[in-house]
C-alpha cells in the first residue's frame, strides 16, 4: 500500500470544470512533481464538493483546507507555500460574513481555514453527498472503502427482496424527482405486478432549469446509483435496469459507463451476484433534452424509440411501464439514498427530517446567493436557514425578494414565509412545491412580471402539443404576462387567467400541463400589486419592463439608469 | 472480483487507508520539519521512510504532516510524534533509518526511544 502525506483534491465537477478545474488539476501535478513531492503528495479528482459559486475548489487534507477560485497561476504558489513549506495561503481560503455575537450586522469576512468550520458545511447533513467531493468517482475502490455495496451484500445474502420493500416502506423515503411519492410503496407495486420481465428505470433526464444535483450526484458518485438500482431491481424481481440520461451531460454518462463496466468487472454486476441467483445489469440510455421526457411515460416512450409524449394513467408504469412491463421508474437522489437506507435501517433515516418527509433533500442554490451551489440539509429546515445560514445570504447588499422552489414548476415564495420548512407537505400548503430541489433566488432588482413571463414563455416552449389544455394554455398564460410587460394586460384578463389555470390543471394529460400555471398563480398570490402596477397604473417599479414608467430611484438603485 | 461478502470486506480493507487521509479523525499524527534546515539536514528522505513503513505495515490511520522551522535547526531532521491524551514527544537528528525504528518502536508498540528525544510536551 502507497500512504501519502497529503491528498488534494480537485473538483472536477462540471460547473468547476467550467472554470478550468482541469488546468488547475495538471497543473498541481506538474508542480508536485517539480517540487519533487509526488511520492508524499497525490492529487485526486473528485466529484462536486457543492461551493460551485466559489470554483474551482481545492481541499488539502489531512487538515481539510479549502481553497477556492484557484487559478492555474495560483498553483506554484499553493503548491510552495501549503505542501512545501506548510502554510496556507490566506489568500484563497474560502470567506465567510459572519454576525458578530448578539449583532444582526456582519463583523466582516472571516476566512475560513477548513472545511467542517464552515457555516456551509456545518448546516449539512450529507447522506446522498456523503462521497461527493471527497471520493475518487473514478475508483470503485474508493466507493467499496467507503461502505459501498455493503448494503447490496446484505441485502442480496441475508434479505428477502419483500424485507428490502419492506425497509424502504418504513424508511417513508419519498420520490426526489418532484412528486414524492413514496418510494416502497411504488416498489411493493412493481413486485406485486404480474410478469416474469420487469424494469427499474433510473430517471436521469433532469429538464428542470436551475436543477443540477442529479448530474453532480452521478459525476461524483456514480456507484450509489449503480448500487440502489441493484437493490431495487432484487426488490422488485427485475433483472434489467435503464439509466436514461439527458444528451448533454457528457460528464455523468463518461463516469456512469465507467462504473458500470468497474462494477461489472468485479461481479458487482451481472451474473450471479454476490454468489446468488440474482443477476442485474445496467444500461444507459441518452435523451435529447426535452423537459418532457423527464415526465416518466414520456420518457419510457422516448426509451423506447418513440416520439417522446406522455401516455395516458391508468394503467400506471408500476403495471405497465417500459415495453409494457412492469416498471418501478426512481429519480438518481432516490436511488442515491437506498443504500444507506438498507446499510443503516429505516429508523436511523428516519432520525433525520420530518415525520412525513424524513431524511434530507438536496437542493441547488442559484440565482442572487453568495455561495450558489449543491447542498443537503435534513427536510424540514426552514428556507431561511438555507438562504441566509448556509447559502451566506443575499449578495450585494440587496434584499431577498423571492426563492423560487422545486424549478419552474414551483411557486414563488416571498420573505413573508422565509420561515416555511421545507418539506412536501409545508410548501404544497403555501402554494409551492419541493419538486426537484432546486432553490432560485432573486433579490429586489428583479420584476415578478417579467420573471413570471419567462416561466411562461418555458412552459410554452416546453409543451409537447399532445394535449389541447396544455398546447394551448401554456400559449395564452405567456400571451397574458407578455402583455401585462407591456402595459397591455386589462383586470379582466386576470379572471381569464385564473379560469384558464383551473381549466389546465383539471384537463392537461399530465402534470406539465397541469403545473405550467403554478409560478404565475404564485407570482399572482404573493406579489398582486406588482401585477396590479403594471396591469392598472402601466408602471414596473423595477424598471425591467422597457416601454413602462419606472420610478427614478428605483433605475439608479438596479443600476439600469443612464 | 466479489463472490462473497469477505470479497467485499477485503477490497474495502486495503482501500481504506486511500480515504482515512481524507479525515479529520486521526488517532496518531506523526509531524516532521521541513524548514530549509530540516531538509537540508534530511528532512525529506526521513518523510519519505515515515510513509514507506507506514504504508508496508498498513498504519493508515497514522497522520503525517510537516511543519517549518522550530527554533531547534542544530536538532534536525525532527520528527514529532502526538497521540490524543499523551504527551507529544519530539526526536532530533533523525534520519531514514531511525524514522522506521520510530514507526515500529513507537508507533506501533508505544516505547519511546529515549536516547533520541530531545523533549516531551503534555
Ligand atoms: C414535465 C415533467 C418533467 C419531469 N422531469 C423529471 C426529471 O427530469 N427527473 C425526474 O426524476 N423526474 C421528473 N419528473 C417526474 C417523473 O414523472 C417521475 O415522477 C419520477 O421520475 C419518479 O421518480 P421518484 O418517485 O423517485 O421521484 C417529471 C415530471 C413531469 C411532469
Amino acid at each position: 500500500m502507497r500512504l501519502f502525506r497529503a491528498h488534494v483534491l480537485v473538483c472536477a465537477g462540471t460547473n468547476c470544470s467550467l472554470k478550468s478545474n482541469k488546468a488547475v488539476q495538471d497543473r498541481l501535478v506538474r508542480e508536485v512533481e517539480r517540487r519533487g513531492l509526488a511520492d508524499e503528495i497525490k492529487v485526486v479528482e473528485t466529484g462536486c464538493f457543492g461551493l460551485c459559486e466559489q470554483g474551482p475548489t481545492v481541499v488539502v487534507y489531512p487538515e481539510g483546507v479549502l481553497y477556492c477560485r484557484v487559478t492555474p497561476d495560483d498553483v506554484p504558489e499553493l503548491v510552495e507555500e501549503h505542501l512545501l513549506k506548510g502554510r496556507r495561503l490566506d489568500r484563497l481560503l474560502y470567506r465567510e460574513e459572519v454576525p458578530a455575537a448578539g449583532a444582526a450586522v456582519s463583523a466582516g469576512p472571516k476566512a475560513f481555514q477548513t472545511v467542517p468550520e464552515m457555516n456551509f458545511f456545518r448546516g449539512q447533513v450529507r447522506i446522498v453527498l456523503r462521497n461527493c467531493g471527497i471520493i475518487d468517482p473514478e475508483s470503485i475502490e474508493e466507493y467499496i472503502a467507503n461502505g459501498g455495496y455493503e448494503a447490496l451484500g446484505k441485502a442480496i445474502t441475508a434479505m428477502t427482496p419483500a424485507a428490502v420493500v419492506e425497509e424502504v416502506k418504513a424508511s417513508g423515503l419519498r420520490g426526489r424527482g418532484g412528486a414524492g411519492f413514496p418510494a416502497g410503496l411504488k416498489w411493493e407495486f412493481a413486485a406485486k405486478a404480474k410478469g416474469d420481465t420487469k424494469y427499474i428505470v433510473c430517471n436521469a433526464d433532469e429538464g428542470e432549469p436551475g436543477t443540477f444535483k442529479d448530474r453532480l450526484i452521478l459525476e461524483g458518485d456514480p456507484h450509489a446509483i449503480i448500487e440502489g438500482m441493484a437493490l431495487a431491481a432484487y426488490a422488485i424481481g427485475a433483472t434489467q435496469g435503464y439509466v436514461y440520461i439527458r444528451g448533454e451531460y457528457g460528464l455523468s454518462i463518461d463516469r456512469l459507463q465507467k462504473a458500470i463496466n468497474r462494477a461489472k468487472e468485479m461481479k458487482l454486476l451481472g451474473r450471479g451476484i454476490f454468489g446468488s441467483k440474482f443477476d442485474f445489469d445496467i444500461e444507459i440510455r441518452t435523451g435529447a433534452g426535452a423537459y418532457i421526457c423527464g415526465e416518466e411515460t414520456a420518457l419510457f416512450e422516448s426509451l423506447e424509440g418513440g416520439r417522446g409524449e406522455p401516455r395516458l394513467k391508468p394503467p400506471y408504469p408500476t403495471d405497465s411501464g417500459l415495453f409494457g412491463k412492469p416498471t418501478a421508474i426512481n429519480n438518481v437522489e432516490t436511488l442515491a439514498s437506498v443504500a444507506q437506507i438498507i446499510a443503516n435501517g429505516a429508523k436511523w433515516y428516519r432520525g433525520f427530517g420530518t415525520e412525513r418527509s424524513p431524511g434530507t433533500k438536496v437542493f441547488t442554490l442559484t440565482g442572487d446567493i453568495v455561495n450558489e451551489g449543491l447542498i443537503e440539509v435534513p427536510m424540514g429546515i426552514t428556507l431561511r436557514e438555507i438562504i441566509f445560514g448556509i447559502g451566506g445570504g443575499v449578495p450585494n447588499g440587496r434584499s431577498f425578494k423571492m426563492a423560487q422552489s422545486g424549478g419552474t414548476s414551483g411557486g414563488c415564495l416571498p420573505a413573508a414565509l422565509l420561515d416555511v420548512p421545507m418539506d412536501y407537505d409545508e410548501l404544497a400548503k403555501a402554494g409551492a412545491a419541493l419538486g426537484s430541489g432546486a432553490l432560485l433566488i432573486m433579490d429586489d432588482t428583479h420584476c415578478i412580471v417579467d420573471i413570471a413571463r419567462v416561466f411562461a414563455r418555458f412552459f410554452m416552449h416546453e409543451s409537447c402539443g399532445k394535449c389541447v389544455p396544455c398546447r394551448e394554455g401554456t400559449f395564452r398564460l405567456h400571451e397574458f404576462v407578455e402583455n401585462a410587460t407591456k402595459g397591455k394586460a386589462t383586470p379582466q384578463d386576470l379572471q381569464t387567467v385564473h379560469a384558464l389555470a383551473r381549466t389546465m390543471a383539471l384537463a392537461s394529460l399530465c402534470p406539465l400541463g397541469q403545473a405550467a400555471p403554478v409560478p404565475l398563480l404564485s407570482t399572482l398570490q404573493y406579489f398582486r400589486d406588482e401585477y396590479d402596477q403594471h396591469i392598472n397604473e402601466k408602471r414596473c417599479p423595477t424598471g425591467t419592463c422597457r416601454g413602462l414608467a419606472t420610478p427614478a430611484k428605483a433605475l439608479s438603485a438596479a443600476g439600469k439608469g443612464a | 472480483m466479489v463472490k462473497t461478502l469477505e470479497d467485499l470486506a477485503k477490497i474495502k480493507d486495503k482501500a481504506k487507508a486511500t480515504l482515512s487521509a481524507r479525515s479529520a479523525e486521526q488517532s496518531t499524527k506523526v509531524v516532521i520539519g521541513m524548514g530549509t534546515c530540516g531538509i537540508a539536514a534530511g528532512a525529506r528522505e526521513v518523510m519519505a521512510a515515515i510513509l514507506d513503513e507506514l504504508g508496508k505495515r498498513n498504519l493508515a490511520a497514522v497522520t503525517v504532516a510537516q511543519t517549518g522551522c522550530v527554533g531547534l535547526c542544530d536538532k534536525e531532521p525532527l520528527v514529532e510524534i502526538i497521540r490524543s491524551g499523551k504527551p507529544k514527544v519530539m526526536y532530533g537528528r533523525i534520519n531514514a533509518e531511525r524514522a522506521r525504528r520510530i514507526v515500529a518502536q513507537d508507533i506501533v508498540n508505544d516505547q519511546i526511544i529515549g536516547e533520541w528525544v530531545v523533549g516531551t510536551k503534555a
